[in-house]
């Protein structure tokens, strides 16, 4: 059985949609992200488990049970708020505590409990500082041990490293994923940052406007996303129209090999910069190099073809050519996609991704 | 009504709103929270949705049932009765009045006088109190926050004690007439100064609260771009402090214009303001229908001047990226700066300090050299020669014991009034915003004389009960209290609550958890207020108070009115008294109160 199931969910604030239909399912010990640009519905979603707010359809079961009725306080979930909303009047400890008290347990079995996860979230000793002499990051440490803290059967994370730097992010997210492991925790988080997802979650689900557009392993999301849309979110942006007879596409960059077995018909095709070859440029499709982005371990070069939309390749260091020159670009198999949806994609839809549309 | 503190508090503590607001968490959530859950699936779930929405308006209108009840009982109703008492005749409405009443010449004098001081009273107290607003606000010095608590304490004194102070200073056998045989009371002189002495705390609290949180980087940014020193606070700061200034104005117009305690004692028979002349016609005249006409003519104004301050106050809020007052204050450096520093010291020493010590050297200053023979006739019914039937000393115990019990009704009334107003919808809950700040446009006299002829039979015979005068000071508190406790509730995060119901509590238990540590400190800040504002509250009380029991300032006043140096000295000693309970009170409150960026 699973732990939390959703099932056609949806929930408006007036004429404005911001949870469509949606179904979910999540397993126990399983770790869930959902992802999506702002505005997609992902905190709703948090808010319509958690009984923050109620469904206006649909049914939200914890371990089987229907949870309307319900009131927040008995859910047993856990939720670690977006700005965390620590307790100001109370200190490090007094907010770990919190959930504990509640519950009415012994105070040295609280003491012990808080000890035990201050040192969990690495912050050994800080039962007595005051929430506002922390730093973001232990800020988020406090707000993770209090949410913890209760053993909820679920804990749900809102954009859990959102307003942390980029580094202490990237260390986070490691230190959360081996913590939830190490205790088995059935996690669903929400973020907008495909690394955290991927770096988190045994499952992504991608929301759009409210609505699941894919949920699969963070490998099987990148490798095979399933619209335009979910492409061009994980940062992909050669995505083009084809049709696919074969093992070639017709696109508007000319004929591209496809991997064998590929879906037939009206498509969308996605090539990754990496599939993105260049040659002499008697050799292929000609295109003039535009701007050129170093990227660390290479530089993602911008080409402008003599016909169709701009692509993007991803070039070693040692082999880029100069701005302004002319290259002839030919297409690896392995790296096109064609996308499950049937669709063409719009050209500028999903390029700059805007949640919440009325429906 | 005798407006002092209590517009200002409301002024204060909207700034505290702004300034305990936390970045951009406070913002509205999607959606609103603690409806509850729904039941079911599809249309049943919207029903148990409304459902539950409807049990929130319900709740809000238990909440303001109370209130409500006791504003249409104690305040609407006796002022309507005492209105139509003097507009209405065999029956019938006379809206002629207002033209017969108005067209006087005499009261034209009142109208005119009182429309004039009040311009002049304003005017001034920026001149003297801007300088001073800076000074508090930017400079660093030794003794800033005992200054500071020093500054307030007029403003938080009963208006008689302030009358009496001056006439100490400036009257007959005062002290400069002693001295250099000086007198300026019963000359306009003596009303203005008081004014400025009463009022220089709002201006520098409300606008000095506003400057010590302005960015200096906005003037710096002015400078870098060419601006000079002077053109960078004129097109920067100024126009940045424009509205919080303003409003100090505003605030200071209204005080001023309802001016009651002050000029009763220092205008003489030359100068009446229109609550002055509104008591003259109801107490020694008789004269209801004009008395009536009064009142309608003040309520007018003071709303009228209430709507423009709530606009201004509104532009303010809106517009301003403020810091933490901590990082803009430094040493005075430069001679120029030592010299404002300076004068502005001096101007405290002159306005503020010396006023109140001549009170308490002339209570000291008896017949028989300096001395604390004046406290100990305060003692005995037999020195007052008459005036009082018990002792004036008892009038600290009648005032003590009013003043806590008008304390208490007015956080009962204004704490549900508050709580009710937490949540911001609906124009039934703002009409209800606006009910609890009417009171301030009234004139207190109205109510006072009004609470006599509408509280004497049955249901309400409350005549011969001392609770009649609790009551009309909690009226003064109640708007007070809202006001203080309103933005407070409001600051409060939603989401906190939402993370303690997360973490297991029950909506009752999150309100305990979160919302009372927060709100803890406001309440006793607001029952503070309520305190001090009932024990100096006079226009009422002088209606009600019976002359067994009489208040501190009833006491004072009929002390003052009355020959002879030892009603003089005991009047003096008296409102030493009254202004040693109010200091300590005002101490109590500036430790509790630690947040200096909310006015009051």
């Amino acid at each position: 059985m699973a732990l939390l199931t959703l099932e056609d969910v949806t929930v408006r604030f007036g004429h404005r949609t911001a949870l469509e239909a949606v179904d979910l399912e999540i397993a126990a010990h399983e770790i869930v992200c959902v992802l999506g640009p702002s505005g997609s519905g992902k905190s709703t979603l948090l808010r319509v488990v958690a009984g923050l707010q109620p469904p206006d359809t649909g049914r939200v079961l914890l371990e089987g049970t229907d949870q309307a009725g319900v009131p927040v306080h008995r859910r047993g979930v856990g939720l670690m708020f977006q700005d965390h909303q620590l307790f100001p009047q109370r200190d490090v400890g007094g907010n770990v505590a919190f959930g504990l008290r509640m519950r009415g347990e012994p105070r040295g079995q609280q003491q012990r409990r808080v000890a035990e996860l201050l040192d969990l979230v690495g912050l050994p000793g800080a039962q007595g500082r005051a929430v506002a002499a922390l730093s973001g990051g232990e800020q988020q440490r406090v707000a993770l041990a209090r949410a913890l803290a209760p053993r909820p059967r679920l804990l749900m994370l809102d954009e859990p490293l959102g307003q942390l730097d980029r580094s202490l992010r990237e260390r986070l997210v490691v230190e959360l994923r081996g913590v939830f492991t190490q205790l088995g925790t059935t996690v669903l988080a929400v973020t907008h940052d495909q690394g955290e997802a991927f770096a988190l979650a045994d499952r992504v689900v991608v929301m759009r406007d409210g609505r699941v557009a894919q949920s699969g392993t963070p490998v099987e999301v990148w490798q095979r996303p399933a619209s335009a849309f979910v492409a061009r979110f994980l940062g992909f942006d050669n995505v083009v129209a084809a049709t696919v007879r074969g093992d070639i596409a017709d696109t508007p960059w000319g004929k591209v090999p496809v991997p064998a077995g590929s879906p037939q018909g009206r498509r969308t095709l996605l090539v990754r910069p990496a599939g993105v070859r260049l040659g002499p440029p008697e050799e292929g499709l000609r295109c003039t190099v535009g701007a050129r982005t170093f990227r660390g371990s290479h530089v993602a070069v911008l080409l402008r073809p003599t016909d169709g939309p701009e692509m993007e390749a991803e070039c070693a260091l040692r082999h880029v050519p100069d701005e302004g020159a002319t290259v002839g670009v030919s297409f690896a198999a392995e790296d096109v996609v064609v996308l499950e949806e049937r669709e063409p994609a719009n050209a500028d839809e999903g390029a700059a991704p805007t949640g919440g549309r009325a429906d | 009504m005798d407006l002092t503190r209590r517009q200002v508090a409301a002024d204060g503590a909207r700034k505290g709103e702004r300034s305990t607001r936390t970045g951009p968490g406070t913002g509205p959530v999607v959606g609103e929270p603690g409806r509850g859950p729904g039941k079911g699936r599809g249309g049943e779930v919207g029903a148990a949705v409304r459902a539950a929405r409807r049990r929130g308006s319900v709740v809000r209108l238990c909440l303001m049932a109370v209130p409500v009840a006791f504003f249409a009982v104690f305040f609407a109703y006796p002022v309507v009765a005492i209105v139509g008492r003097g507009l209405k005749a065999d029956g019938s409405w006379h809206w002629g009045r207002f033209g017969d009443v108005l067209s006087r010449p005499d009261i034209g004098q009142v109208l005119w006088f009182t429309t004039w001081q009040a311009a002049v009273s304003t005017a001034l107290t920026l001149l003297i109190a801007l300088p001073g607003a800076y000074v508090f606000a930017r400079f660093d010095f030794p003794g800033k926050q005992i200054l500071r608590a020093v500054v307030t304490v007029p403003f938080v004194l009963p208006t008689v004690v302030v009358g009496t102070a001056f006439l100490a200073l400036l009257g007959r056998g005062g002290f400069l007439d002693e001295l250099w045989g000086v007198r300026a009371d019963t000359t306009v002189w003596a009303i203005l100064l008081a004014h400025v002495f009463f009022n220089y705390a709002v201006v520098v609290r409300t606008v000095g609260g506003l400057w010590a949180q302005l960015d200096p980087r906005q003037e710096e940014a002015a400078r870098v771009l060419g601006a000079g020193r002077l053109a960078a606070w004129w097109r920067v700061t100024l126009p940045a402090l424009g509205p919080a200034v303003a409003a100090a104005a505003l605030m200071v117009f209204l005080f001023t214009f309802t001016s009651f305690g002050i000029v009763q004692i220092l205008g003489g028979p030359a100068y009446s303001t229109l609550e002055v002349e509104i008591y003259r016609q109801t107490a020694r005249l008789l004269d209801l229908p004009t008395a009536a006409v009064l009142t309608m003519v003040q309520f007018a104004a003071v709303g009228a001047i209430l709507a423009l301050h709530a606009w201004t106050v509104r532009r303010r809020e809106t517009t301003l990226k403020l810091v933490d007052p901590a990082q803009t204050v430094r040493r005075p450096h430069g001679a120029g700066q030592w010299v404002l520093l300076a004068g502005v010291l001096g101007t405290v020493l002159l306005l503020i300090l010396l006023p109140l010590g001549v009170l308490i050297e002339r209570s000291l200053d008896g017949p028989a050299g300096y001395g604390f023979d004046y406290y100990q006739a305060l003692r005995s019914v037999e020195a007052s020669g008459g005036t009082f039937l018990v002792p004036p000393l008892e009038a600290v115990w009648n005032s003590l014991r009013y003043a806590l019990t008008a304390t208490v009704i007015a956080l009962v009334v204004g704490g549900l009034a508050a709580a009710a107003l937490t949540r911001r919808a609906g124009r039934l809950v703002r009409g209800f915003d606006a009910l609890l700040m009417l009171p301030l446009g009234v004139s207190a006299v109205t109510v006072g004389f009004g609470f006599l002829i509408t509280l004497d039979k049955p249901p309400l015979d409350l005549r011969a009960s001392w609770i009649l005068v609790p009551l009309a000071q909690a009226l003064v508190g109640v708007p007070f209290v809202v006001r203080i406790m309103l933005p407070v509730l409001r600051a409060v995060d939603g989401r906190l609550r939402e993370a303690a119901a997360v973490l297991g509590a029950s909506p009752l238990r999150a309100w305990r958890e979160v919302d009372l540590p927060m709100v803890r400190r406001a309440v006793l800040v607001a029952a503070g207020f309520a305190f001090a504002v009932s024990l100096g509250e006079f226009g009422a009380t002088v209606f009600i108070a019976r002359p067994d029991r009489p208040t501190l300032p009833v006491a004072v006043a009929r002390l003052l009115g009355r020959p002879g140096d030892l009603n003089y000295g005991q009047a003096m000693a008296l409102s030493t008294v009254l202004m040693v309970v109010c200091a300590v009170s005002l101490l109590v409150l500036e430790r509790i109160r630690t947040d200096r960026s909310g006015e009051f």
